[in-house]
């Protein structure tokens, strides 16, 4: 299966859903400033793979599935758990991308443009990420 | 004005990567922009900006360590996950400790280095 983009998930969504990463997202990310400012980049730096939005991603499609199956007549909160437990193992993989971001940013800033260095080590992300993705749907099946 | 637009770039780069991961399909490979690096795209091109992109270059170093703290965060999560007995804001509140426990260990490690 090749990766493509669906939106008829936007129509369950919700506004207050995207404040609500919105808000999340700029916290951590004005918190790690903060940190930084304070305590200085090494420790800062530690809080830019803090996993900001996970569990707000986790629990929307938990409860996005379990109301899809009891419209159905289905009362089962397994099901949302269990689609949320997909969302996770697709988060590892990005996790294992997101450690080859920090390597190549690592490398990079102090030898290229910043711009350049950000978008090699994002590009390096999406690669990583969707080759572990891609193996492990040829391996597991 | 540099807290605000730290809010604002970290909230508008945040709010792309889920955008993008609500979208996507199959699912599984939705769920890698839960893994993407925004707080950390954000926060180095300010730092980069303001500070040098040798300071930023620093704190991308400290985020290698701590992404391994995030990868056991996720794998714990869905260990727990997979088994449908929890609810999955609890499981991944409760887990949040896992990746600070990796992350401090992390930061003890990278003040000890020269």
């Amino acid at each position: 299966m090749i990766p493509s983009l669906d939106f008829s998930s936007l129509r369950d969504a919700r506004w207050h859903q995207f404040v609500v990463r919105f808000i999340l997202g700029g916290a951590v990310t004005l918190c790690t400033g903060l940190v930084a400012q304070h305590w200085g980049p090494v420790v800062g730096g530690l809080f830019l793979s803090f996993p900001a939005i996970f569990p707000a991603t986790v629990t929307l499609i938990e409860r996005h599935e379990t109301e899809k199956k009891s419209k159905a007549g289905i009362n089962c909160r397994k099901r949302g758990r269990k689609a949320a437990a997909l969302d996770a193992a697709g988060a590892v993989l990005g996790g294992w991308g997101m450690l080859c971001f920090g390597c190549a940013a690592w490398l990079a800033l102090p030898r290229y443009p910043t711009a350049l260095a950000l978008t090699l080590a994002g590009a390096l992300w999406l690669i990583v990420s969707a080759a572990l993705w891609w193996v492990r749907r040829h391996r597991v099946g | 004005m540099d807290l605000l637009w730290r809010f604002l770039l970290g909230g508008a780069i945040v709010s792309l990567f889920a955008f993008l991961g609500d979208v996507v399909r199959p699912k599984r490979f939705a769920g890698i922009f839960g893994g993407a690096p925004s707080v950390a795209l954000a926060t180095l091109a300010l730092t980069a900006h303001k500070s040098g992109p040798l300071i930023a270059s620093l704190e991308a170093r400290s985020m290698i360590l701590s992404s391994l703290g995030f990868v056991l965060y996720v794998y714990v999560a869905l260990r727990l996950l997979a088994t449908a007995r929890w609810p999955a804001l609890p499981v991944a509140l409760a887990g949040l400790g896992s990746w600070a426990l990796v992350a401090a260990g992390a930061g003890l490690l990278l003040q000890a280095l020269p």
